[in-house]
């Protein structure tokens, strides 16, 4: 059917001649010629609603559906300034400093500094120094006999911000700390400088006053170490490949694994070690993530490495290089997969079997390790727990073998603070350290980890993101709900919280912000409904569409091109008739 | 003349000696860089291993899937970090002679199903929906950990797929297929969200070097059974069974890779040289151009093992000893072993009850 013949409403026929108007009749002329003119005008009118409405709206509605992202602000988050900033307040003691300059507390003094990493948001540590003069009480703790004393009394009555730090500066002569040692680390946020009576005191003392916050707090390794797998250079120093990576929660399992239970009874107490010297590391460290605790016991697991005789000790040893090939035939059997989401560490006590009774491991050099234990980043850590032989007196398999948890908690504790990257501080010289407590953490060993933490979480956030804005640049069909869009927004502004927060100094806030931001940019990037669709290729989109829109665009194109022929012809006879 | 010889002499044999410690050192040196900076940076390995026919007749499909399954455990990677994938299950097919077997060798020499088959994705599972979706990590928050590729940015992840394809496309279940855009865009989604450090691809199929060509993303090996326009063929039927038991490629990369034990120092040129084109029929190719590391540097146990690193804690925590408390809870052990009765089943089947209860109640029912 030609879109001209429509007005006329007469059975399509193929032969018929175009244009009608030469073979009808003169009486018929004007009303064909009305027919034609409307004719035209529908045709034109067809393809008009055809080219302007129709291909708009199919386009639209064959689109893949894309909620609004925030395109700019993500690309602006990779050229965050992020400014860590640690307000330290430092309290002079009665003759610490020349009386003069102790009339002009107090006051501020900021030091800021650019770490030099080459990463692409640029990161600037800012230690916020606030002076001031010591309270009564302060100046009495600071007159006792042993500085772990008068730290332990300045610390009671308020409780310490978390990433705020207080540094107690005393007189030059005073007893409180040994003759040679110029500061003291304590192991609650607080620690104590000598003065000096000279005429630069302030400079030289806020000298260091920054050294010793620098070692408790925020140093270029520190941050090297968060951001190792985003910085590009040295892949390959251990140091950096071993802390675990941030995550909302961690699983700890203790195993104890026995090979030979017909000669060993082994009974260990993991209860009440895990309540009296795991749950207080625990509980230090519960700011960091939710992490859970539990243990089973293993008979007949052995390890999958024969180990050698050494006739000089009359003992068994496992070489140094046979230690990798020991996990993996017992990880299988942990069971560590059917815990739980969260990364898990397990750290596994092998009591050796009888026949292969004492076994060492031996480091590198031969020599024996004095823990009896090693670890492997970011999976957990092995120690061996070898029988004491008094116990075979009785000469009855089997012996009953009681562990002692302390000294193997001690093992795993410091493993377990290996494993998050709880790393040893570089203390300034001459600086008197106290060592972990009972707790095994130090407070502001969590801000560092705190800290370090945060910037991993900003840095996975930003990347995630921003590998998300990419990935919808490159794969033309993947889908954004307004949910997963919702989440991006969320995950955006909780970055530009947590920088805001980390610029003011409230680490605890800046941490769950951190937090927060990471957990929405993960939800986004992997919501099951970014699939991208199944890839079509060209060709089969062409033939799905062709045999819908070709019977339709034919007549119209056809009926356009004969409207043209004929305007061209009427404007060209006025010509040939002149 | 003799005056200025001798110092000429006493110099030269110095200087060749300062010459070659500098060497020496330079090479020690050197070499313990080129060491470092060869070794690969991964803590972990991953497999993923994956059938995608299925029927009775594409029973070497599964026994080629489940040898490189048996290597890749024995050469130290868990099954915790293995994803098997297997399209029809063959072990307990009807039509199996042997039941709960699926032989790779003629002369059912070598059974690859064993006790322990730990099989994620099976049957109808197994499409290409669920594959991309363990590939780029978009699963259901439903999924259990066992489904799932929890690979990190210092992951090598091994990736085996096997089945009928064609040129650019794989078929998976005899219904649909997955184009070597999409593998190579879910390889692209992959690298943004860092979830490999390397990867090995590893095709055995009709024309498995068409899978390939498009892939774009760094860090990418790839291996194929066969060229663009060349069929992979199967390697021999066995009569007992009935049908053809392993492909030819899969079969000599099985052979190749038993040799290898988890210390080995075989490297990737090795592997590119397994089946030639006499025993294969087939060329297979191979695909390193993306990849950063010299072939002739990467182990096989860099993808087919999972060696960890491991150091030795040299540290302790010093922690206070509470013997109190210690002694007390010992007593308590005690006690609470010595008290505790042995315990006994109940009874399962309380035959006299049941019966004396019908009894009673029958007498009950009687007399209303």
């Amino acid at each position: 059917m030609r879109a001209s013949d429509w007005g006329r409403r007469t059975q399509p026929r193929l032969s018929e001649p175009v244009l009608p108007e030469a073979s009808m009749a003169a009486p018929g002329a004007a009303a064909t010629d009305l027919e034609v003119v409307r004719g035209k005008r529908a045709a034109l009118f067809f393809a008009a609603v055809a080219i302007l409405l129709g291909l708009p709206l199919w386009w639209k509605t064959t689109e893949t559906y894309r909620a609004p992202l925030p395109y700019s602000q993500i690309s602006g988050l990779n050229a965050l300034q992020l400014r860590l900033m640690v307000p330290i307040t430092v309290v002079f003691a009665r003759e610490s400093v020349p009386l003069d300059d102790q009339q002009k507390l107090p006051f501020t003094v900021v030091h800021e500094r650019e770490i030099p990493l080459k990463y692409k948001m640029k990161i600037k540590c800012r230690f916020q120094k606030a002076y001031r003069r010591a309270l009564d009480h302060e100046e009495e703790a600071l007159s006792l006999g042993s500085v772990q004393e008068a730290a332990s009394m300045l610390t009671e009555p308020q409780k310490q911000v978390e990433g705020s730090l207080t540094v107690y500066v005393i007189s030059e002569h005073s007893s409180l700390l040994p003759q040679d040692m110029m500061s003291y680390i304590g192991p609650k946020r607080t620690a104590v400088v000598r003065g000096l009576m000279h005429r630069e005191a302030f400079n030289i003392i806020g000298r260091r006053i920054i050294q010793v916050a620098q070692a408790m707090s925020l140093t270029e390794d520190v941050l090297a170490a968060a951001l190792a797998d985003h910085l590009s250079e040295d892949k390959w120093s251990s140091d950096k490949r071993r802390p675990l990576k941030s995550s909302l929660g961690y699983e700890v399992t203790f195993s104890l694994l026995n090979p030979d239970p017909k000669s060993h009874d082994v009974h260990w107490d993991i209860e009440g070690a895990v309540q009296r010297y795991v749950q207080p590391f625990l509980n230090t460290l519960s700011v960091a993530g939710n992490i859970s605790v539990d243990s089973q016991i293993l008979y007949y697991a052995v390890l999958g490495v024969n180990p050698r005789f050494d006739p000089a000790s009359s003992s068994y040893y496992l070489a140094a290089h046979s230690l990798p090939h020991v996990i993996n035939p017992v990880e299988s059997r942990l069971g560590s997969s059917a815990a739980s989401l969260y990364p898990v560490l397990n750290f596994l006590l092998y009591v050796p079997e009888l026949a292969h009774s004492p076994l060492y491991i031996r480091d590198k050099d031969g020599a024996p390790v004095a823990t009896n234990a090693f670890h492997s980043p970011r999976w957990g850590g092995i120690m061996v727990y070898n029988v004491n032989p008094k116990a075979y007196n009785s000469s009855e398999l089997p012996v009953r073998v009681e562990v002692d948890m302390m000294r193997v908690m001690e093992v795993f504790l410091a493993q377990l603070r290996l494993l998050f990257g709880i790393a040893q501080p570089q203390l300034p010289p001459k600086c008197l350290f106290a060592g972990p407590q009972s707790e095994g953490l130090m407070t502001w060993e969590l801000d560092r980890l705190l800290w370090a933490r945060s910037v991993e979480n900003l840095a996975t956030a930003t990347t995630t993101l921003t590998s998300l804005a990419q990935l919808l640049g490159k794969i033309s069909n993947i889908v954004i709900k307004d949910d997963v869009a919702s989440e991006v927004y969320r995950a955006v502004a909780a970055v530009q919280k947590a920088a805001e927060e980390l610029a003011s100094g409230q680490l605890a806030s800046a941490f769950a912000a951190s937090q927060e931001a990471v957990t929405c940019s993960e939800r986004a990037f992997f919501d099951p409904s970014l699939l991208h669709l199944l890839y079509f290729p060209d060709d089969q989109k062409f033939a799905i569409y062709i045999p819908l829109f070709l019977p339709m665009a034919v007549p119209i194109l056809l009926s356009l091109v004969k409207i043209f022929l004929e305007t061209r012809k009427s404007w060209k006879k006025p010509e040939k008739t002149d | 003349m003799g005056a200025t010889c001798i110092p000429s002499g006493a110099l030269m044999s110095l200087a060749g000696i300062l010459l070659l410690s500098f060497c020496s050192l330079a090479t020690y040196q050197f070499e313990d860089q080129a060491e470092q900076f060869f070794r690969s940076g991964h803590t972990n390995n991953w497999a993923v291993l994956v059938c995608t026919s299925r029927f009775w007749f594409n029973y070497r499909h599964v026994a080629n899937t489940l040898s490189v399954y048996r290597s890749v455990k024995r050469l130290g990677i868990p099954d915790s970090h293995i994803v098997l994938m297997l399209a029809d299950d063959m072990a307990c097919n009807p039509r199996n002679p042997k039941p709960a077997t699926v032989f790779s060798h003629k002369n059912m020499e070598l059974n690859v199903y064993g006790d322990d088959v730990e099989v994620d994705y099976r049957s109808y599972e197994v499409t290409v929906e669920s594959f991309l979706r363990v590939l780029t990590g978009r699963i259901p928050p439903s999924t259990p950990r066992s489904k799932r590729l929890l690979s990190d940015d210092r992951s090598n992840i091994l990736i085996y797929m096997t089945g009928h394809g064609g040129n650019g496309f794989l078929k998976f279940q005899d219904s649909e297929e997955i184009t070597n855009i999409e593998l190579a865009d879910a390889f692209e989604q992959m690298w943004q969200k860092r979830r490999y450090n390397e990867l090995l691809f590893i095709i055995d199929t009709c024309q498995g070097a068409s899978m390939y060509e498009r892939f774009y993303s760094p860090n990418i090996m790839a291996l194929a059974s066969s060229q663009v326009g060349e069929d992979s063929l199967s390697h021999q039927p066995d009569p007992a069974i009935g049908v053809h038991l392993m492909d030819r490629y899969t079969y000599y990369v099985l052979e190749f890779l038993e040799e290898i034990n988890p210390a080995s120092q075989t490297n990737m040129n090795d592997l590119f040289q397994v089946c030639p084109k006499s025993l294969c029929v087939s060329t297979p190719g191979h695909r390193t151009d993306l990849f950063q590391r010299d072939p002739k540097n990467v182990l096989i146990t860099d993808f087919f093992g999972s060696v960890r690193k491991v150091e030795i804690t040299t540290e302790t925590i010093s922690l206070l000893s509470d013997p109190g408390v210690m002694d007390n809870s010992y007593r308590e052990d005690r006690v609470d072993e010595e008290s505790t009765e042995p315990l006994e089943y109940a009874e399962q089947l309380p035959v006299a009850q049941i019966i004396h209860q019908q009894i009673s109640k029958q007498s009950h029912a009687r007399n209303f």
